[in-house]
């Protein structure tokens, strides 16, 4: 398409900027997760604190609220870079649609506005207000977890499954930006799908840090409500996904067989067509993988002998990296069911025996539980990202024709990745930090207030 | 020029406004970290600063988020030439966010300042180079650097004219003077009057030098930008510049008398005159060849934006007036006495029904989900799977670890 603002631009960039945006999301991604689960989990156990009674709950509320805060601070900030990063990077792209979808992120913003301020009441506001009003300010957190993120994914549903306008000479007209954001059956999968994925990279992140510690023999019970709760949330999160995993990939094979043909590495059109499992694609067919015949009819169109669409059958200039969003997919799907297993495991103990697993193995899973998590977590965003490409606007903008003209994107690219390693190091410390603080965490509020605490 | 059109505008400066009274103030705690010097006094200096940003903290940026937002939906094709232009201020502006944000938090788990200069020296640093990037991008828009259209302007020059440099540094200077007076309003609230005073002596201080860059930037522009100075000088910029000038010299007079509460809100309407002046200036054209009108976006939008904001500012207002209450009415530096309730024991319930009813509605809405077609069937589905999910967690609960057994040992009865 020729857009107003499209030119021949210098394409050496385009990879640079495609991994300077990439590498963005996969720092913020993680970090919001905490945004989006955490105030759920830290108001569960204030609320037990305040039915129970019991100081353990308030402790440990009180203490992951610090970690909301701190992890929030940051995923705000990697949250503003990225708002930079979509004119930076893609102006055409900002320049062309931003009527759009950019209502999205508008909304969005006041969303996360209303999340920061009651953040800041609940944080500072621990002994401060009543307990009842304490936990009230608490729900607003939760609540505009819930609509910020869900309004950042209608644009990305938006993205992949764009309506709500009509092109005509690279402009837009007819625009209805209200339809094309929340008339789009690809945002529903996308937010559920997304909004589980923070409850278990949450969950088992934090039950992992106290497996740790119970692997070490601190099992007071003080560490068992930390490990179980987290544990217990993550864990009915899991198999859920599974089902919700599912109707993603149903619905990506309704409206972008392009990608479901990727995911599954499906060369030529076929019906009854197999599933593979590992293998590499080369020359129109999955090499060295583990054929399970009739499967991806059967999972995609509910009918083993059903017709798929397969790569080969598109023009070549509409093809994805095949490989990578075919392995990219592997990985979520490995780890999730994998995940999906532990959780089983562990609910089925937790309600037959009403105790925690005895054995050691099963702590040394949850701590790998948390790391894979992430990585299913940034595998399925892969999966939907690349599995797009080559185009921004799914079918009507191509990335090479959105990206900036700008020279000097590997620099700013070095200077980002360098920023950004910097970033996680810091948040890792941070976490060391608030972990290590002495048990009876909570200093006098006044010397807190001192230290510039929340 | 239809209203509508105009509208969004508003919003963004006010949005521009309220960041450069409110976010700015908050770097320009930047420059009083830096010049604490080292010692004791320093080390409350630094205290002070940390404990006074606490509350409202890096919530501000979302004013910058809402500028942006709200520019790149409603005036997509100017924000895309700006973004292509202006790409190093502000990828500098938003490195320096990232910096400043991970070093708040950081400080936030260290134990209190001094501990670590290099923190404290990122933070500093961050605060002062990205009101520095944003003023020098404001700059470049001003004096008509950032062309309209598909070949972008000069990335190294358009944002550092003489113009652009006088913005940026009135953004720091500015931005110190605000924090001045927002810290000696904080330490007089609070009856640190020794405090109260130094900072008094900084806003003074940083009050006269922003005034003199304000002063000397009148001969820049009107050499730099002959069109800008113009509109600000002539046209109907100079009623807004001669409030600005005078609610300027009304802060100073309020900071000297020691009344920093009321000077707080006089500086933000000499901001808040400043921004109105430019845009008086320069309307109705945005970009030299793109007038607000032609860079607006369909109607559609630009309802769907209007009403947007206004829903939005009916949600935050009261929000934030919330938070500042309870920040300014001192309720957040007290912690109150709350009785101790008993609550009642009850003796534990035998969740193994609400565990079987969960699995049975987990399996039931799996069917649903996957094998269903047809969207209210699917939709079904998926409910009775979230109610799985949650009466799971109930279920499973942490009622039964012991807690009321348990002698807080933990001794090791854990593993077989
Ligand atoms: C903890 C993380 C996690 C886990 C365990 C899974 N997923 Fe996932 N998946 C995501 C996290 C994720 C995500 C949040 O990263 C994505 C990216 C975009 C989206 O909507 O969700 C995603 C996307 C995504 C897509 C692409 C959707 C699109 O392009 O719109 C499909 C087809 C699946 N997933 C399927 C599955 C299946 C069948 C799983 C079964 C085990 C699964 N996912 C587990
Ligand atoms: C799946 C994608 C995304 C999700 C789920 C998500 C979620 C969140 C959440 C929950 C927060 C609150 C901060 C926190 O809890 O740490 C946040 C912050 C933010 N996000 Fe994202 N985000 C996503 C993608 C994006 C994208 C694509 C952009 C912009 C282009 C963006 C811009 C922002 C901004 C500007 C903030 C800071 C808001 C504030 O100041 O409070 N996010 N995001
Ligand atoms: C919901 C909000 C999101 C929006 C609006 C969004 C938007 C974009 C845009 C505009 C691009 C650049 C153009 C392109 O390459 O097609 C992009 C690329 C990309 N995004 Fe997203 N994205 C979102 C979420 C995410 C998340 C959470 C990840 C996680 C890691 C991610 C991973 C990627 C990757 C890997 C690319 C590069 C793809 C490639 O060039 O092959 N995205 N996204």
């Amino acid at each position: 398409m020729s857009g107003w603002l499209s030119q021949v631009i210098d394409q050496d960039y385009l990879l640079q900027a495609r991994q300077m945006q990439a590498l963005s999301f996969a720092v913020h991604i993680p970090l919001v997760c905490f945004g989006m689960a955490l105030p759920t989990l830290i108001l569960f156990l204030e609320w037990r604190a305040m039915r129970t009674g019991q100081e353990v709950y308030r402790t440990l509320a009180r203490r992951w609220s610090r970690i909301l805060v701190a992890l929030f601070a940051v995923g705000v900030v990697t949250g503003t870079v990225l708002s930079f990063e979509m004119g930076l990077l893609w102006p055409q792209f900002v320049g062309t649609f931003g009527s759009v979808f950019g209502l999205g992120f508008a909304i969005e913003g006041f969303s996360f506005f209303v999340e920061a301020i009651f953040i800041g009441v609940y944080v500072y506001g621990w002994d401060r207000l009543s307990p009842r009003w304490h936990f009230a300010s608490g729900i607003p957190i939760v609540l505009t977890g819930v609509t910020g993120s869900f309004m950042v994914i209608t644009v990305n549903a938006w993205m992949n499954n764009p309506s709500g306008f009509r092109l005509q000479n690279g402009q837009v007209v007819d625009v209805d930006p209200v339809r094309a954001l929340f008339a789009n059956p690809f945002l529903w999968h996308e937010f559920v799908h997304m909004y589980i994925a923070a409850f278990m990279v949450t969950g088992f992140l934090i039950a992992g840090c106290y497996a740790v510690s119970m692997l070490r023999g601190r099992t007071t019970p003080y560490h068992r409500v930390a490990l179980a709760v987290p544990l217990t949330a993550a864990s009915v999160a899991a198999p859920a996904q599974i089902v919700v995993g599912d109707w993603a990939a149903r619905t990506v094979g309704e409206q972008q067989p392009v990608k479901l043909a990727a995911l599954e590495g499906l060369g030529a059109t076929t019906s009854g067509a197999p599933v593979h499992l590992l293998g590499w694609y080369v020359d129109g067919e999955v090499r060295y993988g583990i054929e399970i015949p009739r499967l991806l009819s059967l999972l995609a169109y509910h009918d083993p002998d059903s017709t798929v669409r397969g790569l080969l059958s598109f023009p070549p200039e509409d093809l994805p990296p095949v490989n990578v969003v075919r392995i990219a997919f592997q990985t979520m799907v490995g780890i999730g069911s994998a995940l999906a297993l532990l959780a089983v495991i562990f609910l089925y103990i937790r309600i037959r025996a009403h105790r925690l697993p005895a054995s050691r193995w099963f702590y040394r899973a949850v701590v790998l539980a948390g790391p894979a998590a992430v990585v299913a977590l940034i595998a399925g965003w892969v999966t939907t990202e690349v599995g797009r490409q080559p185009w921004v606007v799914y079918g009507v903008m191509r990335t090479n024709e959105a990206v900036t003209a700008a020279s000097g994107i590997p620099i700013g690219y070095a200077v980002l990745a360098a920023i950004y390693l910097g970033v996680v190091v810091g948040v890792g410390w941070i976490l060391h930090r608030l972990a290590i603080r002495p048990l009876p965490a909570d200093p006098p509020p006044r010397e807190l207030v001192e230290e510039g605490v929340p | 020029m239809t209203v509508l059109q105009v509208l969004p505008m508003v919003a963004v400066l006010v949005g521009l406004v309220l960041y450069t009274v409110l976010a700015n103030a908050d770097l320009g705690t930047g420059v009083w970290q830096l010049t604490a010097g080292s010692g004791e006094r320093a080390h409350q200096v630094r205290a002070h600063i940390y404990r006074a940003i606490g509350p409202i903290w890096e919530a501000n940026h979302v004013w910058l988020i809402f500028v942006l937002t709200v520019l790149w939906t409603a005036y997509p094709q100017a924000f895309a030439s700006l973004a292509s232009t202006l790409v190093v201020p502000l990828f500098i502006a938003g490195i320096g966010i990232v910096l400043r944000g991970t070093a708040y938090a950081l400080h936030g788990a260290t134990n209190g300042p001094g501990d670590h200069p290099e923190v404290d020296l990122v933070f500093a640093l961050s605060s002062l180079i990205t009101p520095f990037a944003l003023g020098a991008a404001v700059g470049a828009v001003a004096s008509g650097r950032v062309p309209a259209g598909p070949v972008p302007g000069d990335i190294i020059t358009s944002w550092l004219g003489p113009t652009s440099l006088l913005v940026g540094v009135l953004a720091v200077a500015g931005g110190a003077f605000l924090a001045a007076v927002q810290l000696a309003a904080e330490a007089a609230r609070l009856g640190e009057v020794e405090m109260a005073e130094r900072f008094r002596l900084r806003a003074l201080l940083s009050g006269v030098v922003a005034g003199i860059v304000a002063i000397a930037g009148a001969f820049v522009v009107s050499v730099d930008a002959p069109a800008l100075a113009h509109g600000l000088l002539d046209g109907a910029g100079r009623s807004a510049v001669v409030v600005s000038a005078v609610a300027g010299v009304a802060t100073l007079v309020l900071v000297w008398t020691r009344r920093a509460h009321a000077a707080r809100f006089v500086a933000a309407v000499a901001v808040a005159a400043l921004v109105a002046g430019w845009a008086l200036a320069q309307g109705p054209t945005l970009l030299p060849g793109l007038t607000v009108q032609q860079a607006a976006a369909p109607y559609n939008t630009l309802l769907a934006v209007t009403v947007s904001i206004v829903a939005g500012a009916v949600i935050v207002g009261p929000s934030l007036a919330l938070l500042f209450g309870l920040v300014l009415g001192g309720r957040m530096d007290r912690p109150v006495d709350v009785p101790e309730t008993a609550v009642p024991a009850r003796p534990p319930r035998d969740r193994r029904m609400l565990g079987r009813g969960a699995v049975g509605l987990f399996v039931a809405g799996a069917v649903l989900v996957v094998f269903a077609s047809g969207a209210v069937l699917m939709t079904v589905g998926l409910l009775l799977v979230l109610v799985a999910v949650v009466a799971g967690f109930v279920a499973v609960g942490p009622a039964d670890l012991g807690l009321d057994t348990d002698d807080g040992t933990g001794s090791g009865t854990l593993f077989t």
